[in-house]
């Protein structure tokens, strides 16, 4: 079953004259990472918020065409069934923390509470995320003495502890060093492996390129193109969209216009690897 | 005159070290970025600098003066501090007035507020949101709304707490743009940032961190070419530039540019 599937959809804010999302016609398929890119107000909170129903149960608005998720008309489902069915990290770390926990711990294990989870099991969930993430230093501390990249850190992982079938991820690594974002995208293709759904919203091209299966990207509300990641990110559409390329492919395309091109051109670092080193090949045996 | 931190170290009323020990300088008119891993300290050393923190001990000098001599509100008018969390910062119900409300609260006469309200709405492009609530736009804007509020002041240094984070291309050009824009006025500015790409296309000097100390001040190409600082700092060099290395091709390629005069 689909995890999203969407027709003609067209969703406009209150107060707003201009639709947030419009002629969005997807299918978002269960077991896969699904990128999605665009620029800064092009519609992608606005279709996270959808498919987690946020929009338009709790912001209200105009919703036209149809939307179904996991086989279920968006309208027939009860937000609070919704909300425990997919989890969903939104693009603001500081708001995201509850500030009503005294520890990092309890912080994260609140969602779990709220839940009823068994004491026991809770504890294990918690650790296990606490250990992926890398931040057993801070579980005594207090949620609000905490650093910017830190908070988005535990924000995540209060997500990640409640171990929801499907994840909408709204930008989970604006504030983080380059190491911790790599652990993020590590945890990602973890949960993608235990065969969970993510539906994945980030600025990181190169990231996307690395583990994104599918990418639909989006201009001023409307699709420009959706489809396997390798297709999308070589395609011109994504240029077009002012959507930068990974490094891997400016490179390769910078070597294609100065005649000197890869025989395929690389998406992912390794693929890049391999192209540079058959070259360092080809040119040591012409001597 | 420059800012001067030395030795200085900070521990957060919970007794959280957060510094150890930072030496640092920035001179006037200079620009530095800032990196290093989450938790390093960077945002608790750009707040020395402003005076919003004061150092548990060492030192730390604005314009040759201790700021533990001086009020925060005086600092703030010669080192402006733009927040990692807008919210943070903001307050007021629409975006002019926000703008508007350092120089109201000053007193500025009419025709210089006017002067520098508006420099400081074309050069953070945030002219079609004026009427907005700041609440109501997206982080990005926001975040280039609370930078507009601090240019207001005509600060000599101007530090930006993560400005990248977020930001899409056009946000990017706007920020470098902007970058370009103070350094010809000759205000200093000091960019905390985890966009290494950023870094090295747009900085000579870089500071890294880790620990709650510095661990490597310097140009971009020096810094990025220390393993053991980039290991300590959890930061990375580009990817095509670590290819280049790992396949022997150049130990000090920094940018895309490097590499692609490097494949044969
Ligand atoms: N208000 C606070 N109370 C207690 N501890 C704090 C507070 N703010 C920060 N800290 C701690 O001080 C240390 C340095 O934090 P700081 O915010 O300076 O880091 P940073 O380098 O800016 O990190 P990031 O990249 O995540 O923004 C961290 O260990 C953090 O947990
Ligand atoms: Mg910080």
């Amino acid at each position: 079953m689909a995890l999203a599937s969407l027709r003609d959809v067209r969703f406009t804010y209150a107060y707003s004259d201009r639709p947030a999302l419009d002629g969005i016609t997807l299918e978002i398929e269960s077991g896969m990472v699904h990128g999605i890119v665009g620029l800064n107000a092009s519609g992608k909170t606005t279709l996270c918020s959808l498919i987690r129903g946020i929009v338009p149960h709790f912001h209200k608005g105009e919703l036209e065409g149809s939307v179904e998720i996991l086989g279920r008309d968006l309208l027939e489902w009860d937000p609070a069934e919704l909300s425990r069915t997919i989890g969903c990290v939104f693009d603001n770390p500081f708001t995201q923390i509850s500030g009503i926990r005294e520890t990092v711990f309890e912080e994260i294990a609140l969602g779990l509470e709220n839940l009823g989870t068994p004491r026991a099991e809770m504890i294990e969930r918690v650790e296990r995320v606490v250990e992926q993430l890398g931040i057993e230093a801070l579980v005594r501390k207090n949620p609000n003495g905490l650093s910017g990249g830190q908070r988005q850190k535990v924000a995540f992982a209060s997500i990640i502890a409640m171990d929801a079938d499907v994840i909408v991820i709204d930008e989970p690594t604006s504030q983080l060093d380059p190491d911790a974002t790599d652990a993020v995208f590590g945890i990602i293709a973890d949960l993608k492996a235990q065969g969970k759904s993510i539906v994945l919203v980030e600025h990181k091209i190169d990231l996307l390129a690395e583990y994104a299966d599918r990418l639909t990207v989006l201009r001023a509300g409307r699709i420009v193109t959706t489809g396997a990641a390798r297709d999308v990110l070589t395609s011109d559409e994504l240029i077009a969209a002012e959507v930068p390329v990974p490094e891997v492919t400016e490179l390769s395309r910078r070597l294609d216009a100065i005649g000197r091109p890869f025989v395929r051109t690389p998406i992912t670092s390794a693929e890049a690897a391999a192209a540079v080193s058959a070259r360092i090949q080809e040119a040591s045996n012409a001597h | 005159m420059p800012i001067e931190l030395y030795r200085a170290a900070f521990a957060y009323p919970d007794g959280s070290p957060a510094l150890s020990s930072v030496t640092l300088r920035v001179g006037d008119g200079e620009r530095l970025a800032i990196v290093g891993q989450n938790g390093a300290g960077k945002t608790t050393t750009v707040k020395l600098m402003n005076g919003l923190l004061k150092p548990t001990h060492g030192e730390v000098r604005v314009d040759g003066v201790l700021t533990t001599d001086r009020t925060t509100a005086q600092i703030a008018r010669i080192v402006g501090y733009v927040f990692q969390n807008p919210d943070d910062q903001l307050f007021a119900s629409d975006v002019r007035t926000e703008i508007e409300y350092l120089p109201r609260h000053l007193g500025w006469p009419d025709e210089m507020r006017t002067e520098r309200v508006e420099r400081a709405i074309d050069i953070t492009g945030i002219r079609p949101h004026l009427d907005a609530n700041p609440k109501d736009l997206p982080m990005a804007i926001r975040k280039f709304v609370a930078i507009a509020a601090v240019l207001v002041g005509a600060c000599r240094y101007i530090v930006l707490d993560e400005p990248t984070a977020g930001l899409d291309a056009r946000g990017l050009d706007l920020l470098r743009s902007m970058l370009d824009h103070l350094r010809d006025d000759g205000t200093a500015v000091v960019t905390i940032t985890h966009d290494m790409r950023f870094v090295i296309d747009t900085f000579d000097r870089v500071v890294a961190m880790a620990d709650g100390t510095v661990i490597a001040d310097g140009r971009c190409a020096d810094v990025f070419a220390d393993d053991e600082v980039l290991h300590r700092a959890r930061i990375k060099r580009l990817i095509v530039a670590q290819i280049a290395r790992d396949l022997e091709l150049s130990r000090t390629a920094l940018t895309v540019d490097d590499v692609v005069a490097l494949v044969p």
